[in-house]
This record gives structure tokens, sequence and C-alpha cells, in this order.
């Protein structure tokens, strides 16, 4: 069979000795959306960049339509705010669950060294209980209905436009949501548990949680509200060094003053930088230039969460981390149950405000600018989208900046130390490839945004090189 | 009765095909007493691609690829498993027409490139290099695949004996689709699995439910412009290409509001946007074409958002 090409490939090179020498995650897809998408008019937009991802569809979905609004020069009404973030926060819910339970939970559940086979969301299925397992499916289906009920179709949805959205809810629509929601919230708190259950109880795990073996020192990033709580919806970018300062704070356009992208010629994938501290290679540490988004990342930019169930495990997990920012990597499993809950109390708030059914979906637009950034909190992190138009709002240039690609250093980081302690006296089996797959896993690699993937299992590729240039051992998962 | 054997390929896709086959929930656990899933690779079931090579030939009963053809091991994959299966399925627009990303045929590959890696504003590339499919770094050799100057569709490789409309595909239309498939109540070969409706047939904008015909285009009007009423989006001069498109999905763009794009796919399996063309031209008055073309200039992107590699016009060459 010829090489895996649509995905993820690691390539480790080792000295003379079989030790670690250099460890490198290359992306080999590419799609070119920042050039198609020119000519179309920007209302339709939105509706084609969900094909990024079917996954994480939503996100793109809602990115592009802030930008829109920008294009338009127009602020989305009051009620459209609120719709969109109720559908974007749903839509949380029911991605970071298949996360969760398809990718992250089985290293634990079913544990790090057993059988691939089995180590994945059937061999959970098997360890929790089908009933559990059914139960969770079932509520996590919740958050597939609301999708559909406010997007208009269950995959790639249709309703966002610029100034609003197409769809006002009705009263019979907003209770069912709220209905719909209080099952999302137990979804919530279930999830916390079996994590707790499984995770926090297991000295053994939790010396891999808070052990050096899953460590990067790195610069965080993430969107907070006025009152410094987390935002996946709206607010400033908010970035802090290796050590908790700020180092900067930025709205919109501004990205571009903060961000920018390294192309190297061995991946298809970016490799952005703060700026500010100047491209410095891929290296962690003090004084690196590169940045993570996620879940973690925004848990530590941020002074809390805005909802009161997702506060007290908020609290809970940097008591346990005993630092902040905290750089332990597997945490970001532990930080994405937080926000699954926080994000299940968030629809169900927004679903008991009555005035979301009020008919102002749609403001009146304005002159057309010419420009739109649409910035949010994807699952994986910070989401970019950027488009400049003609005086008519017909896309002439775009730039994309997806979650993973922000990630890319700091997964290829993570592969590199991790590989650095398996990698010894050229022993090199399978185990060593669920250890290294364990390393990238917590970024939730959803290279369908760069790429294509579905969370089940990530089919990688790792390639070991001797000193010589040579092919030493292939592994692979597929 | 011994079970179906079905296989799945996610090709190059966003995976919102099997998302769909997901969320048939607890349809799809009940399909499993029927249903054997064989291979499903590269997301959900954990086989090997070598798995697939082993089998014999024709002993898959039915497989599934979503996602176009852009990448030479896609390619290589879906001809075994061509060489395996006794009925292979063009499941969604990019399998069967070549879909969104299928867009990009409408540029070379070397624009592609250097919109992405030089021109992007965020990009820091002083040497204006472009990723390489070989790279030697401190005396290591990394390697990338070579991607196709184009983008196609799934019976431009190989034969196939089905087509399911949809970006993706409803799964409620999914679930029709797997419950022919099991009872083996199958079209002629090469057909698509439809209702054969269109999507105005399922849409409650419908004029013709009323019993009236709907009215001449006289003005054209973007999704932005105005907030539409109640009757039918096309007859306000929003370009709903529900008329020209199947109707699987149930009508669910205007149902929300938003007129119809096509990704269900032609209603007579012909070029979508030459349909699409000829029905918006029969509507309209000559100021309405007029002012179509002035409000939409990429109207080949417009009308062949899902369809483009399948299509007269085709590519860029
Ligand atoms: S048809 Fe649509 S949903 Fe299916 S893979 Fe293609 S883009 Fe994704
Ligand atoms: S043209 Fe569109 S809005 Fe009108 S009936 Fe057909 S699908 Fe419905
Ligand atoms: S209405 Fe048209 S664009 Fe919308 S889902 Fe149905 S076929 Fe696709």
């Amino acid at each position: 069979m010829t090489r895996l090409e649509g995905h993820g490939k690691i390539t480790i090179i080792m000295d003379e000795n079989g030790n670690f020498a250099d460890a490198y995650f290359q992306t080999v897809e590419f799609r070119g959306y920042e050039k198609f998408l020119a000519g179309l008019p920007i209302e339709e937009v939105p509706r084609t960049v969900s094909t990024i991802c079917g996954v994480c569809r939503g996100v793109h979905h809602t990115a592009a339509t802030k930008a829109s609004d920008g294009v338009y020069g127009v602020e989305p009404t009051e009620t459209a705010k609120k719709i969109r973030e109720l559908f974007l926060n749903a839509h949380y819910v029911e991605d970071h669950a298949v996360i969760l339970y398809a990718l992250g939970l089985p290293d634990f559940v079913v544990g790090p060294e057993a059988d691939p086979a089995e180590r994945n969301l059937i061999g959970l299925v098997r360890r929790v209980g089908v009933d559990i397992a059914k139960e969770i499916l079932k509520k996590r289906k919740c958050a597939v209905k609301i999708f559909e009920l406010l997007g208009g179709k269950p995959i790639h949805p249709v309703a966002g436009l610029p100034g609003g959205w197409s769809k006002k809810i009705e009263e019979n629509e907003r209770q069912e949501i709220e209905k719909l929601a209080k099952e999302l919230v137990e979804l919530g708190q279930i999830t916390l548990q079996i994590f707790e259950d499984v995770i926090l109880k297991n000295e053994k795990y939790m010396e891999l949680v808070t052990g050096d073996l899953y460590r990067t020192v790195l610069n965080y990033m993430g969107t907070v509200d006025d009152s410094e709580r987390i935002n996946y919806y709206d607010g400033v970018q908010k970035i802090v060094d290796t050590r908790g300062n700020e180092i900067g704070r930025f709205r919109g356009k501004e990205y571009l003053e903060y961000i920018a992208e390294r192309v190297i010629p061995w991946s298809y994938m970016k490799f952005p930088y703060l700026k500010q501290l100047g491209w410095n290679d891929i290296r962690d540490g003090e004084g690196t230039s590169i940045y993570s988004v996620g879940p973690l990342p925004r848990l530590n930019v941020s002074e809390g969460m805005n909802t009161p169930l997702a506060q007290e495990h908020y609290e809970k997990m940097f008591e346990v981390l005993g630092e902040k920012p905290a750089h332990y990597i597997l945490s970001f499993h532990w930080a994405r149950a937080i926000e699954l809950l926080n994000a299940a109390e968030r629809v169900l708030e927004l679903a008991q405000d009555e005035s979301i059914t009020n008919s102002d979906v749609r403001a009146e637009l304005g002159e057309v600018t010419g420009e739109g950034v649409g910035i949010l909190e994807a699952p994986r992190g910070t989401l970019i989208h950027h488009y400049k138009t003609d005086d008519r709002g017909i896309v002439e240039e775009a730039n994309l900046i997806v979650a993973t690609t922000h990630n890319n250093a700091a997964i290829n980081l993570a592969i590199r130390n991790a590989a650095k302690k398996f990698v010894k006296n050229g022993e090199i089996d399978e185990k060593i490839l669920n250890y290294v797959e364990m390393a990238f896993r917590p970024y939730d690699l959803c290279l369908a945004c760069a790429t294509h993937t579905l969370p089940g299992r990530m089919p990688i590729e790792i390639e070991v090189y001797d000193s010589e240039g040579m092919l030493y051992r292939r592994l692979r998962n597929f | 009765m011994s079970k179906i054997k079905l296989a799945i390929y996610l090709s190059a896709g966003c995976a919102g095909c099997e998302m769909a086959l997901v969320d048939l929930s607890e349809k799809l656990i009940d399909a499993l007493e029927n249903i054997e899933i064989v291979w499903w690779t590269p997301t959900v079931v954990d086989l090997k691609y070598k798995d697939l090579e082993n089998l014999e030939d024709k002993s898959i009963d039915v497989a599934l690829v979503d996602g176009a053809v852009r990448l030479s091991e896609q390619e290589h994959v879906i001809k075994i498993l061509r060489q395996k299966t006794k009925v292979l399925v063009a499941f969604g627009a990019c399998a069967a027409m070549g879909g969104v990303p299928g867009l990009a045929n409408f540029h070379k590959r070397e624009e592609l490139l250097e919109t992405a890696y030089i021109n992007t504003w965020s990009t820091d590339n002083p040497d204006g290099v472009l990723p390489q499919t070989e790279y030697d770094v401190n005396g290591s050799k990394l390697t990338l695949p070579e991607f196709y100057g184009e983008v196609k569709a799934l019976h431009q490789v190989v034969d196939v004996d089905y087509f399911i409309g949809g970006c993706p595909p409803h799964h409620d239309h999914v679930a029709v689709a797997v419950e022919a498939i099991i009872k083996g109540e199958l079209p002629p070969k090469g057909s698509w699995i439809t209702s054969g409706k269109s999507v105005c047939d399922s849409c409650r904008r419908n004029p013709a439910q009323k019993g009236e015909i709907r009215k001449p285009i006289e003005k054209v009007r973007r999704t932005i412009e105005g907030t539409p009423d109640e009757e039918c989006l096309l007859q306000q001069g929003y370009l709903c290409l529900g008329p020209v498109t199947q109707g699987d999905c149930g009508g669910s763009c205007p149902q929300v509001n938003i007129p119809c794009r096509g990704c269900g796919g032609p209603v007579a399996g012909k070029d979508f946007g030459a349909r699409a063309v000829g029905a918006l031209a029969s509507l309209m008055t000559d100021e309405a074409v007029d002012e179509m073309l002035e409000k939409i200039p990429s109207l080949g992107k417009f009308l062949y958002r899902y369809s483009l590699p399948v299509s007269l016009i085709n590519r860029k060459k």
C-alpha cells in the first residue's frame, strides 16, 4: 500500500546510539479555501466555509458570519447575538462530548497500554457499560437537535447572516431548547464525574497528568469578556506568557499586529508565532514565541468561567495542578470537560431568557466597509476568519487561521518532548506509538480544518530514521 | 439472512457525511442487526489498509465513499475498494459531484499555493518558500505528497453504482437509503438513490401547493437584501435553486428563510449549472437577467458550488 497521504505524519530521528535526536510532525494535505472563496458574495461564505470541517462546521459558520457583520458595517441585534451564542454553545457541548468520549478518555478508561483495537470508543463503551453509554449518546443528540433547529441543516448550517440570523425562535421552540439544555447540563456533570472517578482517583494516571512527560512551557491565547472570564462567542483576545503575565490583548483586525505565520517547507500547515517576540524557531521554555490555544489555554488566560458549576471545577483544577498557567498538556482533557459543562449551563441560561424569542433577528445593514474579521473560540481554540471585499461585498481576498494551525508548533513540541523520553537505545515498539500519540491527542488534532479526519482514531504514521538517514522502523495505526 | 457487509471510506471531504451517519443514532444501532461494518477507515473503526487489501474481490456488499479525489493515495484506495466491492456508492455532494472543495478547479494549483503560502496577510515568508515534496533537514529527508492539480468526483476515477446527493445527505434520507440497501430495493445501476422530487416539491412556500403558478422574476435580490416573507423565495427575487435541485433534504434551507444552493444535486442528473441557468432564465425578465449578472459577478462559482468538477466548463487549464 502506498504511504498515507491525507493525514498526519511523524518523523523521529535517532542518533548513532539509538537515542532521540529530533522529531517532526507534518501535515500533508492542502485545500485552498483562501483562494477559491474569491468571487462569492460575502453572505454566501458562512454556509460555504462550514465545509472546511464537518465536525466543527458550526464555528466556521459563526466566525464567517461575524466577519460578514464587519463587511456590512453592522452590529447584530441583541436577539441575534443571543441566538448565535446559544447555537455556538450547543455546538460546543456536542463537539466536546465527541472528542472526549472518542478520543481523550479511552486512553485512560481502557488504559494507555491497552491493545489499540480496544482502546477506542467501543472499548470505552464496554468499560463504562452499555446503559451509561446509551445515556451519554442520547444526551449528546439533544445538542444536535438544537443545532438543526437553529442552523437550518443538521450538519452544515445556513442561518447566519450579516447583522443577524435568518430565523427567529418561536416560544414553543424556546421551551423545547430549554428542556434539551437540562439534559446537556446533566451530560456535563456525568462527564466530569467519569473524569474524576477514572483519572483523579488513579495515582498512576495523575502522575501522567501532572508529571514532566507531557509538559510543554508555552505562551497562551484565548478570549475573555469584560470580567476576564472565558467567552466563546465574543470578547477580547488575551495573550499571556509562560509565567502568566499578560503580554497582549487585541480585537478584530489587530490580530495582524500580534500573530504571524511562518512557512516551513516540510509541512502544508503554517507555524504561527507571536510577532512581538519574533520568530525564534520551534522551541518551548521561557522566551519562546510559540503559543497555544484551546481548552487549557483558555482556562490559563482567564480568571474564571461565566457559570457557577463550571467555576467550581475551574477552581479545583488549578488547585490540583498547582500552577497557573498550567503547562501539563494532558489536563487539556480536564479543561475540555469543564468547558462542556460551562457551555451546557450557558445554553440553559440563554434558553431561559425569554427575550431570545424577540423578532428583531436582523439589523439594518450599513454601507459596505469592504473588510471584516470574525474571531471566536472554536472548541479547539481561537478561530480567525478575515475577508476583504469590493464595494458590493464580493469577496476578493481571504485569510483563515484555524485552531489546529495556531497549535501546529505546540503539537510538534509535545511530540518531540514525548519522543525524547521514550526513544532510547533503539528500542521502539507499539507502546511508544501510543505514548507519542497521547502527546498530541490533548490538542484534539482536528486536521479536518487543515486536512480532514474524524475523531475516531487519528491516522498517523511514525517513521524512525537512524543517524545515517536510513529508515529504521515504521509504525502506523492504519 | 446473512448480514450485509458494509465499508465506508472518507476521501477528500470534510467528514460531514460521516457525521450524518453518526447522527442516525438509534437507527444506526438498529441497522447493525442487518449490517456488518467490515471497514470504516480512517475515521471510526480502527482497521488498516492491508485489511482491505486482504479481502477477497467482491466480498464487500456495499461501500460508501464520501469526499472527492484529490491525492494519489485516495485514488489508490478507491480503486482497491472498487475491486473488493459489489455496490459502490458515491455518498454526498463531494463524492457525487466534487463538492465545495471542487471549487479549487477554478484555479491553478500554483495560484492556490501562492495565495495560501505567500500572499495571505498574516504569512511571514521572507524567502517565498513553498511546501516541498522532499526536504532535507539536518541530513534527514522529510517528504510531503504532491496533490493533484484537479479535484475529481468519484465516477471520474472508478465505476460508480449509485449516487446520493446532499452536503451532507440529510440523516432522514440516509435512513431511507440504508433501508433500501438492506432490502435490496435499489434502482438501476448508475442512478441516484433519491425520491426523485425537487426541493420545491417539499417546500411549504411552493405556490403550486396553493394551486398558484410562480410569478415571473422581475427583480433579483441577494440574501442580504430585505427580509423575505412567507411566499416562494424565488418569486421574491432570491435566487433559490430549489426547482432544479433534488429535494431529499426535505427543503431544509427555505424552511429557515434561506434559498437553496443546490447541494442535493441536479434533478435530472445532468450539468447542474446549465440546468439552473435554463430554469432561472425562463422565469426572469431580461432586466432581471442583467441584474443577476451584475449582482453576482462569479456566477460560475455561485451555480457550481457543489458540482464544478463534473460540469461542462470543468476547470481552468
Ligand atoms: S459532501 Fe459536504 S458534508 Fe459531505 S464530505 Fe463533502 S463537504 Fe463534507
Ligand atoms: S423556489 Fe425555493 S422557495 Fe420557492 S418553492 Fe422552490 S424551494 Fe421553495
Ligand atoms: S435546500 Fe438545497 S442547499 Fe439546502 S439542504 Fe436542501 S438541497 Fe441542500
